[in-house]
């Protein structure tokens, strides 16, 4: 059956049915193509659009000045805060916990590594009441938290806290298949070399995983800017102080603003555009070096 | 530098993996560590290297204790099986990697870092190739990168994890010999390890044959091949037959035939006799032999392979003849060892 297929492929004279093996005829590649294309455009593109023009719909100086509002210009500057805390904080827990789980075995690694993806699998909104039934005032550590007069919750740790656990996965889920697939060998190698623990860590493994590395931080870092669920319970929405960007754009739109609403949600696209075009270019950029380090 | 190893027990888990071993490797000498996967070779080349630390025992460096000392201050060259390249770095930073990461006191000049790891690049043949990433090179060239690599700290010992393992067989023949030249230059004590006997039998001036985490035999290429002392390298190393026989006054018999061959001061019993198929003679009619009938026969280059089934037990062996001895299938033929060894179960 499959001698006979191939002696009358062979026989044929080379014409528009003798195709390779892994293409498809032209109408069912126009059709895949055309789906996928109507998909993006559907749900990617045609919001991005109509957030930009809704944004800009009476003039960039209306946008502007929506976006010069004090109490819109405070929730943007604490929203870089908060991305400038946690970010940093989950590169070091990320790097810490992948290299333990990656590097070495030990009791409860299966554990951990559940443990790490539990943010992915738990509703935002339950992250952040995890941190209202630990820290407000009828908790256990309420009590003294507030007799030592430090304020988590509706106050910028606790918008921190949510905002780290939330984004915790990111650096980590990026770098564990990333290590445990490079295994333990450049680091004996730098250790039979006479390099201490330290400098096999930042001349060897550092730059083995720096692509994965500035993925999971730029991931980490649009999720961080982005977070609503978590952050909305624990921040009290106190108007110029404890409202970071998202949740100053649902205030804005519950508030009928719609042209300020948008200005800052267009302004947040844009971080999230801005923060992908960096890692394409770094891409195109170190295409081979990051090919190399892929393969050998 | 001569390195000792002395008594020692590794286990993974309560599992041993190496038990009980003691070996000394002479300064200068290039020795193998042989043996079938999970035989504990590479374990023992971690410990020596200090990647692993024995469950018990002590490995001496010289005079000195190695076991209590850190990877770094062993002061070894390791090559990897799969090289472990750094490969954000080009070659000619890898080879000067052990030297630029020293503390400044003792870490030369940068000028002087370069030309060693220049001559070093220029002793493994990759001269010009200095500025290239490890993804722009060959296996062949990798390993001699790894190997220029490790030689930078000069090493009180250099050890080698299966060194031409992903390497083939052509690339590997030719590596072998030079690996040997290398090491006849630079005079480094050097072990490697490798499941290939005939790597070790060509390349190392002694072999250890490794078997369940205990060395089997020790011995230079031709005392491991013409006198192996347990039935298992005579069947790991070479080729090798094994027939179940009896002694009797000193006298070997086959079932109910004496063939010809003498074991005095043996005791009598059951015992098994090993022989290489290249050791016999062909002898003409049989008043004490090995006879039996050939079942099949093939040539291989430059030389015959007859299977011969002997007895009414049809143990089958296999002998070498010249290639121009017909020898068809169903003729009886008749041999006799010319040199064997006993071992009783």
């Amino acid at each position: 059956m499959a001698l006979d297929a191939s002696l009358s492929a062979a026989d044929a004279p080379a014409s528009s049915n003798v195709r390779a093996a892994t293409t498809e005829s032209r109408a069912a590649r126009v059709v895949i193509i055309g789906l996928s294309l109507l998909f993006v455009a559907l749900f990617l593109v045609a919001p991005l659009v109509v957030v930009f023009t809704e944004a800009f719909r009476n003039g960039t100086e209306e946008f502007l000045s929506a976006l010069s509002d004090p109490d819109t210009f405070s929730a943007i500057q604490l929203t870089l805060l908060v991305a400038g805390i946690s970010v940093p904080l989950n590169l070091v827990f990320g790097i810490a916990a992948s290299w333990a789980i990656a590097k070495f075995e030990f009791k409860g690694k299966a554990f951990l590594t559940t443990l790490i993806d539990l943010p992915f699998s738990v509703s935002p909104v339950v992250s952040g009441l995890i941190f209202v039934l630990l820290f407000s005032s009828h908790s256990l550590l309420g009590p003294w938290l507030q007799s030592h007069g430090i304020k988590i919750l509706f106050a910028v740790p606790g918008i921190v806290l949510a905002t780290v656990f939330v984004t915790f996965p990111f650096v980590a889920r990026e770098l564990i298949p990333l290590m445990q697939e490079q295994g333990t060998s450049d680091e004996e190698a730098a250790l039979s070399l006479g390099a201490s623990g330290w400098q096999t860590f930042w001349y060897v493994t550092l730059p083995n995983i720096r692509w994965g590395l500035l993925y999971g931080v730029l991931l980490c870092n649009a999720r961080a800017m982005g977070e609503f669920g978590a952050v909305s319970v624990v921040s009290g929405h106190i108007r110029g102080v404890t409202n970071t960007m998202p949740l100053q754009v649902e205030i804005l739109y519950n508030e009928y603003s719609f042209v300020a609403a948008f200005a800052v949600a267009a302004l947040l696209a844009l971080l999230a555009l801005v923060t992908l075009v960096i890692k394409s270019l770094l891409e195109l950029r170190y295409s081979a070096q990051i090919a190399a380090s892929r393969r050998h | 530098m001569d390195v000792r190893v002395k008594d020692i027990r590794k286990e993974f888990s309560h599992l041993p993996a190496l038990e009980n071993l003691s070996l000394n490797i002479r300064s200068g000498e290039l020795i193998a560590l042989l043996g079938p996967s999970g035989s504990g070779k590479t374990t023992l080349l971690r410990l020596i290297a200090g990647l692993e630390s024995p469950t018990r025992g002590t490995i001496y460096f010289g005079e000195d204790d190695a076991s209590s000392k850190t990877v770094q201050e062993r002061n070894i060259g390791f090559v990897f099986q799969h090289y472990a390249l750094f490969r954000h770095m080009t070659v000619l930073d890898n080879v000067a990697f052990g030297l630029t990461i020293r503390p400044a006191a003792r870490r030369p000049a940068k000028a002087e870092i370069r030309r060693r790891a220049l001559d070093l690049l220029d002793l493994v043949q990759l001269s010009g190739l200095e500025k290239r990433y490890p993804a722009q090179l060959s296996g062949g060239q990798r390993q001699r990168v790894a190997l220029a690599r490790a030689m930078a700290v000069e090493p009180n010992v250099l050890l080698l994890d299966e060194p031409f393992g992903a390497l083939d067989a052509q690339v590997r023949k030719e590596l072998r010999r030079w690996l040997r030249e290398i090491h006849d230059r630079t005079g480094h004590t050097t072990v490697f390890v490798t499941h290939d006997q005939d790597e070790a039998l060509e390349l190392a001036d002694r072999v250890v044959v490794m078997s369940k985490g205990r060395i089997e035999q020790v011995g230079t290429p031709d005392e491991i091949y013409d006198e192996p002392n347990s039935p298992f390298v005579y069947g790991f190393i070479g080729q090798s037959n094994c027939l179940p026989i009896r002694v009797e006054a000193g006298q070997i018999w086959l079932e109910d035939r004496l063939i010809g061959l003498s074991a005095p001061g043996e005791a009598d019993g059951p015992a098994k006799l090993f022989f290489r198929p290249h050791d016999i003679e062909l002898v003409d009619g049989c008043g004490g032999c090995l006879a039996g009938i050939v079942v099949q026969s093939r040539r291989v280059a430059g030389t015959r392979h007859v299977e011969v089934e002997l007895g009414a037990a049809r143990t089958r062996v296999e002998i070498e003849l010249p290639p121009q001895r017909a020898a068809s299938d169903g003729n009886r033929i008749a041999f006799r060892p010319t040199r064997f060894k006993l071992f009783r179960d």
